[in-house]
Formats: structure tokens, C-alpha cells, sequence
């Protein structure tokens, strides 16, 4: 029965947001004020009717009822809660509820949030979200139906995949969603303002904070899935450059690229087409993803014309999005007033060449993924587009964007001084070549980790030495906190992401150019050194847990000085139901950011085969996403992006003097 | 119940296709360290033909085991790195290099990301010279003309 009323609710909430796709709109053109406001009322509906849904679904699975198909086929009565939970969006079905219930969610927020928005302006944004929110309910209810039933129900489910038995898939998905449906506020923001044919500075400072937020949820969801590849895989991998992934960087980089863009309008009024352009751009792109990943075109063009119903509903969506926004663009962008006048060195300046590289690198990764399936498609060709050509392609694209990061917060609006900036940045620049030739000589005279180092360095020396001359840390360092206390915290948020670059960075070159790897067979009572560690096997112990049995391997690690050694126990699981095995890897960290990995692979004679890694750095690439994401964060809590916030406090704003430039 | 059946039947081989990597086994490996290195730096180019997107180095497939080993019976035999991947390629086709060689079937492919940064840095180029072109220099000062002309947009307003 509540399985039954969730499906209803869900058709209810289709039926809402056929409303609000049409009414609103339809007043916003006609003026008519109570057409308009009922874009409120309704799609805080629609969310309570998603909400109602994805309960109905949640509770299916958490009481193990395998009359549903999806719980049959997605879980098992031994399976832990949390895996129960999460299991609800570890499969198809239930992770497009999950993506309508996120989209219904943003678009009730928006509602709430944008309640001082001028009121055609809402009314036609709210409109937009609901065509979006009109298809994939649709999509979910007509291709994807969670909500199926046996006529038999069977007494055990198929449980999950093991792999997806795991806390960061668990928070992956979720994270990753709210992520690329955020940025349908982005999308149906421009779609608005091309159909009011009206835009300005006050636009961008409505869709900075939702472009924002969206990029935070989708920088830590593409981090954890990275994290869970590390340590889950167990090959100690981190990045694959594998499709499922491009699919989350591209709406990542053009997000990036909206960011950056956004601030020229905000400011001074400029780029604005290419603006909406983006916005569009990055919505789009998140649709693809998701066509990409739920299609099954990825794993081969085979299995996707053998069962196309639901690939060719999302290519349709797809098509039907991207086509129309653009027609929309293209007949409207030219009414747009073009903004202020820049020179090619200015801040300005500085953010038109992140935009040109983040977009050159965006087209990158959208053709070396794709590019496959499309020669496939019209030539019958065959190859394969990994690592390495996106090592040799994207790569250097990377290399002047970060080169001329730093800079770009230190020039003036307008016209910035670049003498000026290089003799603020000097020092930066002569600890960063000091990095690198230190790098350099301990290191083993290689040129191009040195390098590395001296960039990441670079990175963050430059984001801390912008904050340092704004506040005056070493010209009047008598008020200075004060100083640091009033500046606006979109500055703390911009150094903060620029920092958490660098940090990354540094990770990524510590990684690939100085990781130890062992590969080799030990028995019971082998020693193994690796770096600065005797790894000893001292023995197996079996294990059980609810739904698996594991082999436990127990090493006993020391680090050649007197602290006591680690115990350290990778294993082997197998899962019961879909006897599946798993690598369970053991990893400990040493001196906070670097970590010794273990994972245990075949058994081979009486010993088994062990990849022992040292990993130096490592962790300092989640580290550095996650100080990225943080400095989103800060900036989101900046006061002029407090959309709904009631009027500033007087006492705040005196405070802040000096807060917009 | 032939839709669970299905989805099984997938689970399972998605399972063999995802399943935990070994990759590398310790057997396999050539002991002259210098040669091991090469194998490996073109177990990385290689793909492994049945498996999503992985390279031989990081597949635990019988396919990938099977190239791995080929990979080190060639180099043993003397080939250099261009002769294995020759030797792969004419086994196995094109589909067996991560990293496309440059012919006609790929030229787009290889040109674009760098066609996309040459071709966006010219239209930006354009944009800023026919903007000042058409205002003068960004903070030129005005010209006698311009300047009569403002003085009568402000009369007419005022």
C-alpha cells in the first residue's frame, strides 16, 4: 500500500508540474499577478509529493520488501541499514527519483528563496524548472518505474554489488545530484532571462550563489567518488579519465569557467551573453552526463540499441533542452546590451582567460569521450580514447591557467597594472623557484615533478599573498586582523579555492612522480621493505560479517624508528548472495598526508599476490578539494549573496566600509 | 521473470568487468627491472579489449593477463616499444591504444582541444580590437567631436 501511494505521489507531483510549467509563464506574459504567484505554492507541491515518493521507495527498502522489484533486485534482508538507505539510490530506478526529488528540492528553494525576486522574473524561472522537472518525471514514470511489484514476491533479494556496499557510494551519488541539478537554476535562470529578453548586473548576483552551491556539491561529489575509487579498487588509482568520470568534470569545468564569468557581470556588467551561454552550457552538460551513465551507451553502443527505450528518452530530453535553450539563445542573444570595456590586462582580462582555457579544456574531455562513439557511430571504427591522450591534451591546457591564476586576483577592474602586480608577486616567485630547485636536487634532478612542485607552490603562496596585501599583513600590520575581519568573505572564499588548487596540485605531482609500488607474492613470516617501512605478514584469519565472509590478512608494519609498529589488515571479501569478491584495502596514514596502501589480490600457491604501495602526499588531492569546496562555501555565506536574507544590519554594514570594491 | 533474470545476468557481468584489481601479478613479471619498466609503461597505453575504458595495467580480466604477458614476450624478443604496439595493433586494431595514433580517423579528434584554445583566443582578440576600435582606447579622452556630442546628449536630457 504505501509502496502504491508513492507511485501515486510521484504522479501527482508530474501533474503539479504540469502546471507550473504553463500558468506561471502564461501570467508572467499576460501580467497577471495570481497566475504567476501560484509558482510558489505549487512547487513547494511538487516537493512534497517527490518527498512522499522517495519515502514511500526508502521505506520499501529498509523493510526489505521484495514484492518490489527494485528491493529485489537492489537488496537483501542481511544487508546493513545503512546500505539498505543508501541502496535506494544505488540503481537505476531509484537514483532518477532520486534526481527528480533533488530537482523538486531546488526548485521549492528557489521559490522560498526568491520570494524578493521581481516577479515575472520568478515566475518564468520557476516555469523553466518545471519543463525540466515535466520530463524526467515523465522519464522515471513512463521508462524507469521504481515502483513495480511481483504478482509472486520472492523471499530473498539479489542484494546489492558489493562495490556499492561502501560508505563514500553511499554519499557519492547524492552529492554528485544535487550537483548537476543544481545547476538546472543556473539553466532555468538564463532560459528566463532570454524569454523576459532582459539582464543585468542583479541577475548574476541571483544565480552566483545556486551556481555556487551546485559547484561545491559536485567539487566534493567528484572528490568522494575519486576517494572511493582509491580505496576500494584497490590499484591505487585515484583518476581514470574513464567516461563515467568525464561525465561529472565537464558540467565541473563549465561550472568553473560560470563561476568566473558571473563575476564579470556582477561587477562590471560584462560578458553577459557568453554568461547565459555558460549557464546553459553547464546544465546541458549535466544532462549528458546523466544520459551517458544511465543510457548504457558507455559500456557499448550494442547495449544501448538492444534496449534504447530509456537512452533514447533521455537523448530526446537532451535534445529537446539543449536544441531549444540554443534556439532560444540564438534568436535572443543579440537583443542583450553588450557591458563594460576592458583592457586585455585587467581583472576582467584575467577571467576571459580562465574562461577560454576552462572551455578549451571542457572541449577536451567532452570529445575525448565521446569522440569514440561518434566515429563508431558513423564509420564503424573502433579505438579507444584513454590516460594518455588526456595526459597529452589536457594536461598542457591546464599548465598557463594555473601559470597565471595567481595574477588574475591581484589586477584592477578595467585596466590593471602588470608591472605593479609582478613586483606584489616577486617574492611568491622567487620561494616558488626555490621550491623547485630544492624539489629538484633532493629529488633525483627530475625536471618535471621539481616544476610541479614549484606550481603548486606557486598556487598557494600567490592565493595567501593576494589576502596578505589586502589587509596589509607586512605594510601596517598593526590593523590588519582588523582589516581581516572586514574584508568581504568572497575574498577569504576566492583564496581559499585558489589555495585548496595548489594543494591538490602538489597531491597530484607527489603522487604520480615519487609513489613506490611492490608487487610480489608473500607468505606467513615475509618481510618486505618499502620506503621506510618493514611490512611484515604474520598471518590469515578468517572472517565473517552480515551478508559476507572475508579472509583477513594481518601485517605488522614498522617504520624503522622506535614508534610502536601499526597492525594493518587488508582482506578479501566475498558476498554471499552474489558470491562476488571484493578487495577490502588496508591504508594507513603516515605524517598526515601520506599513506602506506595494502591490497591483497590472488592467492598464488601457499602465499598470496600483495601490491604494496607507499603514496606520498596523497591525500593532500582530497584535501585540496575539500579546501576548494570549503571556499565556496565561505563565499556563499558572503552578505551580498544572501538572497532572501531581510535588509543588512546596520551596524554589519558599517562595519564593512570597504566590503564591494 | 525474465526481467530479473536480465538484470542479474548484467550485475554479474558488470561485476566481472569491475571486479577488484589485481592487475599485475608478481608471476608475471620480467626480472630485469629495466625491462619490466617498459612493460609497464605500455600496459598504461594498452587497452584492455574487454573491459570498460581499463589498460591491461590495471585489469585483472584473463584477456589482460594474456596481453600482459604477449607485452613482455615481445620486449624479451627484442622489439622495441613501436614494434610491440605495431604488433598489437595489427592483432587487434586500433581499438587496443589508449592514445589514438594521428591519421585522418582522428585528426579531429587530436586538433580540437587545441583548435578550440587558438580559435577562442582569436574571436576574443577580434571582439577587444572592433570594441575599441569602435569606442577608442579604453580610457582614451574624448575626441572635440564626441565631446559636442555629449554636451548635447546632456542639454537634450537636462
Amino acid at each position: 500500500m504505501i509502496v502504491e501511494v508513492g507511485h501515486f505521489a510521484l504522479v501527482l507531483a508530474l501533474a503539479l508540474a504540469l502546471v507550473q510549467s504553463v500558468v506561471p509563464i502564461w501570467g508572467a506574459v499576460r501580467g497577471d499577478a495570481r497566475a504567476m504567484a501560484l509558482a510558489g505554492p505549487i512547487s513547494g507541491g511538487q516537493f512534497l509529493f517527490v518527498a512522499i515518493s522517495f519515502a514511500a521507495l526508502t521505506w520499501a527498502h529498509v523493510v526489505s520488501d521484495f514484492s518490489v522489484v527494485n528491493v529485489f533486485e537492489n537488496s537483501h534482508s542481511t544487508k546493513p541499514m545503512i546500505y539498505k538507505i543508501s541502496g535506494v539510490w544505488g540503481n537505476h530506478e531509484g537514483s532518477m527519483l532520486l534526481w527528480v526529488a533533488i530537482l523538486a528540492l531546488f526548485g521549492a528553494l528557489v521559490a522560498w528563496f526568491g520570494r524578493n525576486l521581481p516577479r515575472t522574473l520568478r515566475a518564468n524561472v520557476l516555469g523553466v524548472q518545471a519543463w525540466v522537472a515535466v520530463a524526467f518525471y515523465l522519464f522515471v514514470l513512463l521508462t524507469s518505474n521504481p515502483f513495480a511489484r511481483f504478482a509472486e514476491p520472492p523471499m530473498e533479494g539479489r542484494d546489492l554489488n558489493p562495490l556499492l556496499q561502501d560508505f563514500g557510494l553511499a554519499v557519492h551519488p547524492p552529492l554528485l545530484y544535487l550537483g548537476y541539478v543544481g545547476f538546472s537554476i543556473a539553466f532555468s535562470f538564463a532560459a528566463a532571462a532570454l524569454i523576459e529578453g532582459r539582464i543585468d548586473a542583479a541577475w548574476a548576483r541571483w544565480v552566483r550563489p545556486w551556481t555556487l552551491a551546485a559547484w561545491v556539491f559536485l567539487t566534493l561529489g567528484i572528490a568522494m567518488g575519486s576517494y572511493w575509487a582509491y580505496y576500494e579498487l584497490g590499484w591505487g588509482g585515484w583518476w581514470f579519465w574513464d567516461p563515467v568520470e568525464n561525465a561529472s568534470l565537464l558540467p565541473w569545468l563549465a561550472g568553473t569557467a560560470l563561476l568566473h564569468s558571473a563575476i564579470v557581470m556582477e561587477k562590471r556588467d560584462g560578458l553577459k551573453i557568453w554568461t547565459i551561454l555558460l549557464a546553459i552550457l553547464a546544465f546541458s552538460l549535466s544532462l549528458l552526463g546523466t544520459f551517458l551513465v544511465r543510457s548504457g551507451v558507455l559500456t557499448s553502443v550494442h547495449a544501448f540499441a538492444t534496449d534504447p527505450a530509456r537512452g533514447v528518452f533521455i537523448l530526446g530530453i537532451l535534445m529537446l533542452f539543449v536544441g531549444g535553450s540554443l534556439t532560444l539563445f540564438a534568436a535572443r542573444a543579440a537583443t542583450l546590451t553588450k557591458g563594460g570595456l576592458f583592457a586585455p590586462i585587467s581583472r576582467e582580462g584575467s577571467l576571459v582567460f580562465n574562461n577560454l582555457f576552462l572551455t578549451a579544456a571542457t572541449a577536451t574531455v567532452f570529445i575525448g569521450t565521446l569522440y569514440p562513439l561518434a566515429l563508431e557511430a558513423v564509420t564503424g571504427g573502433k579505438i579507444s580514447v584513454g590516460a594518455p591522450f588526456f595526459d597529452m591534451t589536457f594536461g598542457p591546457l591546464m599548465v598557463p591557467l594555473l601559470i597565471a591564476l595567481p595574477v588574475g586576483p591581484f589586477l584592477a577592474w578595467k585596466r590593471g597594472d602588470i608591472a605593479a602586480v609582478a613586483q606584489r608577486l616577486a617574492v611568491v616567485l622567487v620561494l616558488s623557484i626555490a621550491a623547485t630547485l630544492v624539489t629538484w636536487a633532493i629529488r633525483g634532478h627530475a625536471v618535471l615533478p621539481a616544476l610541479g612542485v614549484g606550481l603548486a607552490t606557486w598556487l598557494m603562496l600567490g592565493s595567501l599573498a593576494e589576502i596578505a596585501f589586502r589587509i596589509k599583513l607586512f605594510s601596517q600590520p598593526a590593523g590588519a586582523l582588523r582589516r581581516a575581519v572586514g574584508l568581504p568573505r568572497s575574498a577569504w572564499g576566492t583564496m581559499l579555492g585558489h589555495f585548496g588548487v595548489g594543494v591538490m596540485l602538489l597531491g597530484i605531482v607527489a603522487e604520480s612522480a615519487w609513489k613506490i609500488e611492490q608487487v610480489l607474492v608473500m607468505k606467513p613470516g615475509d618481510h618486505v621493505r618499502i620506503e621506510r617501512f618493514d611490512v611484515a605478514f604474520e598471518r590469515s584469519v578468517p572472517n565473517s560479517g552480515p551478508n559476507w565472509d572475508e579472509v583477513i590478512a594481518r601485517f605488522r608494519v614498522s617504520d624503522g624508528t622506535s614508534n610502536p609498529p601499526v597492525i594493518m589488515e587488508p582482506s578479501k571479501r566475498s558476498y554471499r548472495t552474489r558470491s562476488m569478491p571484493t578487495t577490502e584495502t588496508a591504508i594507513e596514514t603516515w605524517g598526515l598526508f601520506s599513506q602506506l596502501y595494502l591490497a591483497i589480490g590472488e592467492a598464488q600457491g601457499d602465499g598470496v599476490a600483495m601490491r604494496i604501495y607507499w603514496k606520498p602526499l596523497v591525500l593532500l588531492i582530497w584535501i585540496g578539494t575539500l579546501i576548494m569546496s570549503i571556499g565556496g562555501v565561505v563565499s556563499l555565506t558572503d552578505r551580498r549573496l544572501r538572497v532572501g536574507a531581510p535588509t543588512p544590519r546596520k551596524a554589519a554594514a558599517m562595519a564593512l566600509p570597504a566590503a564591494a570594491e | 521473470m525474465t526481467l530479473p533474470r536480465l538484470a542479474a545476468a548484467l550485475a554479474l557481468g558488470l561485476a566481472l568487468l569491475t571486479g577488484p584489481a589485481a592487475a599485475v601479478q608478481p608471476d608475471e613479471m620480467l626480472s630485469d627491472p629495466k625491462l619490466e619498466a617498459r612493460a609497464r609503461g605500455l600496459s598504461g597505453e594498452l587497452r584492455c579489449l574487454v573491459c570498460q575504458n581499463q589498460s591491461i595495467d590495471d585489469s585483472d580480466a584473463p584477456l589482460a593477463k594474456d596481453l600482459r604477458l604477449l607485452v613482455r614476450d615481445r620486449i624479451e624478443k627484442g622489439d622495441s616499444d613501436t614494434q610491440v604496439l605495431d604488433y598489437l595493433v595489427a592483432r587487434y586494431g586500433e581499438f587496443v591504444l589508449l592514445r589514438p595514433r594521428f591519421n585522418a580517423q582522428t585528426a579531429i579528434l587530436w586538433t580540437l582541444p587545441f583548435a578550440v584554445l587558438i580559435l577562442g583566443a582569436a574571436g576574443i582578440f577580434v571582439a577587444l580590437r572592433r570594441r575599441s576600435a569602435r569606442t577608442g582606447a579604453v580610457e582614451a579622452p574624448l575626441t572635440a567631436e564626441e565631446k559636442a556630442r555629449l554636451d548635447e546628449i546632456l542639454t537634450r536630457e537636462g
